[in-house]
């Protein structure tokens, strides 16, 4: 079995002395599609952002391609963001600059490309999400699900060997994160990218991902085939996979504040 | 103990403040070579070139307008004054020294912390909510060098010529008054005040806008990358860039000025 291209060891995250997440571990194998699902608050964007180098964590380590990126030098951490491509949730194109400039940017200023190669492979990556006609035209002028793939032409400018999508399909209509889903597939069989998703979308994890991880609470509950997953009895599991609510547990300060304003105080003393 | 516990926490947080603006300033230092033509890297330049128009360009209306302003108001007040003594001759010292010296770098540097101060906090805020920021680093870009370095430079060269035009429009207003109240020609006018201001007045007028120039650009760009939160934090941060700006223009102002009156006293 190959070595894995993201290990992450004894992940520890505390945030003003609140711990976020507790000690989890995963591996990413090459080449696989890996989902990390999870409810709000569990930490998956969290831990995303530690994978991406983005944070420093309380204690774990986080090896990509093997380098430690919160003990290696800023070159060494440099080269893996070359080799590493993100889409944000909220996109993050650069407002200023069109479409076609946001492609052409990594391109220009960490590669010595000419720009008429520049101007041909920003076509081509603009092509492979459909916006291939739309290179002319700025950010805000696009729907959420252009954006979407925007940030994935972006994301995939520099031929990374990783690709990291957060919630690559909140906030889109299903039709819209379906044609999402197919791109990612798409990515993985043309360019043999290792993905990595964080997403609470089941129908969309079931449908794009080699394993799902799901995290709850800030530890992770389960790593899992799609198939092992979906049959898994962890009761906190089930109830994520069957929408299940948690019960809203009845406060007496809240049961009390509501008499008070009903004019009850007192009558059951 | 309380009042003490306050106190040395608030030097604290300044000190740790200005070490924060230090060490930015010291990376935008080391990362400008990158933007210059021909040395730096293709069309970056242009970044800067952009920068200078929204910073000086666009400012000039307003800096030529209220200099000219200041500077009438400054010989009419003066005037009000010298009149009495026989010595209306001395407006011209005073408002051709006090704005070489003084009001046209610190009233530019207080028109570019409202207008660009503010403006840089609100843009890096917003790049900071809508991931603009992570999405540079996760490029292995730099945002120091890809945001911040173009800002600085557009800020270091701009503000210093504002502040010439600043120091002219003033000048001139003074001779406007000069002329109504004594008949006095915008030639004669110009050679009094020639003969007046020394070098060193205007070197140290420009020496001032050039730290204002840094202070401005630095907090505003610093309080943008400290956002944190939604679009409410980056109306906040755009409150304390030009709050904090404006504090450490006026207390550096009044640094400079005790050390250049020192420095002449001592050499008097």
């Amino acid at each position: 079995m190959a070595d894995p291209i993201i290990s992450v060891d004894g992940l520890t995250v505390e945030y003003e002395g609140k711990r976020v997440l507790e000690s989890v571990s995963l591996n990413i194998e090459p080449g696989e599609v890996m989902v990390l699902v999870g409810g709000s608050g569990s930490g998956k964007t969290t831990m995303l952002r530690h994978i991406i180098g983005l944070e420093r964590p309380t204690s774990g380590t986080v090896r990509v391609r093997g380098v430690d990126i919160n003990r290696c030098s800023e070159e060494e951490l440099m080269a893996i963001r070359r080799t590493m491509g993100v889409a944000f949730q909220e996109c993050a194109l650069f407002n200023s600059l069109s479409l076609e400039e946001n492609i052409e940017l990594p391109l220009q200023e960490l590669t010595t490309l000419a720009d008429p190669v520049i101007e041909i492979m920003t076509y081509m990556k603009l092509a492979a999400v459909g916006l291939g006609e739309s290179g002319k035209l700025m950010p805000p002028e696009l729907s959420g699900g252009m954006k979407k793939r925007a940030a994935v032409a972006r994301a995939t400018a520099l031929d990374p060997e990783i690709l990291v999508f957060d919630e690559p399909s909140a906030g889109l209509d299903p039709i819209v994160a379906a044609g999402l889903d197919e791109l990612i597939l798409f990515m993985k069989r043309a360019f043999q990218m290792t993905i990595l998703v964080v997403s609470h979308e089941m129908a969309s994890a079931f449908r794009i991902a080699d394993r799902i991880a799901m995290l709850d609470c800030g530890s992770l509950l389960a790593v899992d085939s799609k198939d092992a997953f979906r049959k898994n009895a962890n009761p906190r599991i089930r109830q994520f996979l069957d929408r299940v609510p948690d019960p809203i547990t009845e406060s007496p300060i809240v049961r009390e504040h509501i008499r008070e304003l009903a004019g009850l105080t007192g009558a059951t003393k | 103990m309380k009042l003490l516990e306050t106190v040395g926490s608030c030097v604290i947080q300044g000190l740790a403040y200005v070490g924060g603006l230090t060490m930015q300033s010291w990376s935008e230092l080391r990362a400008t070579p990158r933007l210059l033509p021909v040395l730096g890297k293709r069309g970056r330049w242009l970044t800067a070139m952009r920068q200078m128009a929204e910073i000086g360009v666009d400012a000039l209306p307003i800096v030529s307008v209220l200099s000219v302003c200041a500077g009438f108001i400054l010989a009419m007040q003066t005037g009000a004054v010298l009149r009495r003594y026989g010595a209306l001759q001395y407006v011209m010292d005073v408002v051709g020294v006090g704005f070489t010296r003084e009001l046209g770098p610190i009233l530019t540097a207080l028109i570019v912390c409202g207008r660009s101060g503010s403006a840089f906090s609100a843009e890096i805020g917003t790049m900071v909510v809508t991931s603009e920021i992570d999405a540079l680093r996760t490029m292995a870009l730099d945002p120091i060098e890809f945001v911040l370095t173009p800002k600085y430079i557009a800020a270091m060269i701009t503000i210093p010529c504002l502040s010439i035009i600043s120091n002219t429009f003033g000048i001139l207003a003074g001779s406007a008054f000069m002329h109504i109240t004594t008949r006095i020609t915008l030639p004669m006018y110009l050679r009094y005040i020639y003969n007046t201001i020394e070098l060193r007045d205007i070197l140290t007028g420009l020496l001032k806008s050039v730290v204002f120039a840094g202070i401005i650009v630095n907090v505003g760009c610093m309080e943008g990358l400290r956002v944190k939160g939604g679009p409410d934090a980056v109306g906040r941060s755009t409150t304390s860039a030009v709050v904090r700006s404006t504090y450490l223009v006026i207390i550096a102002d009044a640094f400079f000025t005790a050390i250049f009156y020192l420095v002449r006293m001592t050499g008097a």
